[in-house]
């Protein structure tokens, strides 16, 4: 497999960080204590290296359209400065990847300009698709990801830590600015791109910014981060955060033999605007069919009754009888009792139906919950 | 690098055994394993007074991001089991060698053991 090096690699390695392939990355999987990271996020702030994720930029008179056409969800509809979560399905509905979008603004009259930002692994192969979509629209496809770097700082402290690197007069930039919203800031004496979004279930930013500039905003946060409680986090923090927030990871919940109905993503998906839409056919009769997808499965949360956790790929048991899949699942470290995502037959979907999960030739008790498994104070 | 420590003598699945010289060993895994696996949860132990064969599987060792079976390195009488390690299994990862001990059994045969020098040697550990 081929090997890429983000920007802050040797960041990674002088702080001590063990790694591991993510998506053709050599990406940090934990600095010292993966359970210290995660419990700093929960209650102080992390530091996460994400440039391994890609940036693909659409600009052009036709960029709206084109993405209402390419996506599933309304990205015409979005404000600029605002974001949207949405999926890129195939004419089978299909998902070949979740993404980020940010409609930003152009300087341009009668330009529209927006920022998709898919997973590290299916980089290439979005940007491919969306170059092939965009025949008949004028439109420009930009795939930026080996350019750019991306940064998080997550959890309750992030916003006093980057506030120390922005100038007073824009304060009001970063605390007035919303969740799935993105500006411009100086930070670090850069214009950069500032989102407030992440993968962790807690309050957080993401930064956009070139990778010659990674290094040193990297070490500026952390300098920044000293009396907050930051540390870096890695690749395993950010999966046991995520895992608890509810929140789907492509190739674990998320595949090409999944809809967005069965991965309880119904609502991403806008069958009621106007234009065509790649997937819409075959998602219209998938919601008309009525059940959660075509193999009669739905992602639900399962709590475990022991101490063991259920991990990917275990099989979920009703009365002894093979009811579904675990595609995610580790001891949640805040909530203290194994949790797990899988796949079950709609019919053991309800919150409260007891299931069991084989773990390792013997089957425990699990309940369906709701999810989020968790869900920060507001 | 995580360590090995020179005293004691390893099986290929990552435990540690050390002989008290009067047919007791006591067993815990390596911090090449505790490392690997990263920050562990859950241990499984076997029960006192259970007999446990070298090579078979005798408990299981959970982390956050991974499980992984306990092999027994030895067989014979498990005659003690570290009680502090099933309360605070983080004590794995903190001392493998010492307060992260497993357990303790009165050995009749062991099973094929390297000296910490082969181990650090295969496994990359820094004796």
């Amino acid at each position: 497999m081929s090997e890429n090096y983000t920007a802050l690699y040797e960041q990674h390695k002088k702080a001590g960080a063990s790694f591991t392939d993510f998506g053709g990355w050599q990406m940090p999987l934990k600095y010292s204590s993966e359970l210290a990271e995660h419990h700093a996020v929960r209650k102080s702030a992390g530091l996460f290296d994400l440039s391994h994720m890609g940036e693909v930029w659409v600009t052009g008179p036709d960029a709206a359209a084109f993405l209402d056409y390419a996506l599933v969800g309304k990205l015409s509809a979005i404000a600029v400065g605002k974001a949207k979560y949405s999926l890129i399905c195939n004419a089978d509905g299909g998902i070949i990847d979740d993404l980020i979008t940010y409609r930003r603004h152009s300087p341009e009259e009668g330009v529209d300009k927006y920022l998709v930002v898919p997973n590290a692994g299916n980089a290439k192969v979005v940007a491919a698709a969306l170059k092939d979509r965009a025949a008949g629209f004028d439109v420009v496809v930009e795939d930026a990801s080996a350019e750019t770097s991306l940064i998080a700082v997550q959890g309750p402290n992030a916003e006093a830590i980057l506030l120390a690197l922005v100038p007073a007069e824009q304060h009001a930039l970063v605390t007035e600015l919303k969740y799935y919203a993105a500006v411009e800031v100086s930070i670090n004496g850069q214009d950069l791109l500032l989102a407030r979004t992440g993968y962790t279930g807690e309050d957080g930013f993401e930064i956009y910014l070139p990778n010659v500039d990674a290094a040193g905003l990297w070490e500026a946060l952390l300098d920044a981060g000293d009396g907050h409680g930051l540390i870096p986090a890695g690749l395993a923090a950010r999966d046991s955060l995520r895992l608890e927030a509810g929140m789907p990871l492509y190739g674990n919940e998320l595949s090409r033999h999944v809809n967005a109905y069965a991965a309880g993503l119904g609502p991403v998906v806008s069958l009621a605007k106007e234009s065509d839409f790649i997937g819409r056919d075959a998602l219209t009769a998938i919601k008309a069919a009525g059940v959660g997808s075509t193999l009669g499965q739905k992602l639900v949360g399962l709590k475990g009754a022991g101490r063991r956790a259920a991990r990917a790929h275990y099989s979920v048991l009703k009365d002894g009888s093979l009811i579904g899949e675990v595609t995610s699942g580790q001891p949640s470290p805040t909530l203290g009792y194994p949790i797990a995502l899988a796949y079950v037959d709609v019919e053991q979907s309800e919150p409260g139906t007891v299931v069991e999960v084989d773990l390792r030739g013997k089957a425990e008790p699990f309940e369906v919950v709701q999810l989020p498994f968790y869900k920060r104070a507001k | 690098m995580s360590k090995v420590v020179a005293e004691l003598k390893y099986s290929a699945e990552h435990e540690w055994v050390a002989a008290d010289g009067d047919g007791h060993v006591g067993i815990g895994i390596s911090a090449v394993a505790a490392d690997a696996l990263g920050d562990i949860v859950y241990v499984d132990l076997p029960e006192v007074g259970s007999t446990v064969t070298a090579g078979e599987t005798c408990g299981e060792v959970e982390s956050t991001k991974s499980v992984s079976d306990l092999y027994s390195p030895v067989t014979g009488e498990v005659t003690e089991i570290n009680d502090a390690v099933v309360t605070d299994p983080a004590l794995i990862n903190n001392d493998p060698y010492g307060a992260g001990w497993l357990f303790k059994v009165a050995a009749t045969e062991e099973g094929p053991l390297m000296s910490a020098e082969e181990y650090a040697a295969t496994n990359g550990g820094e004796l």
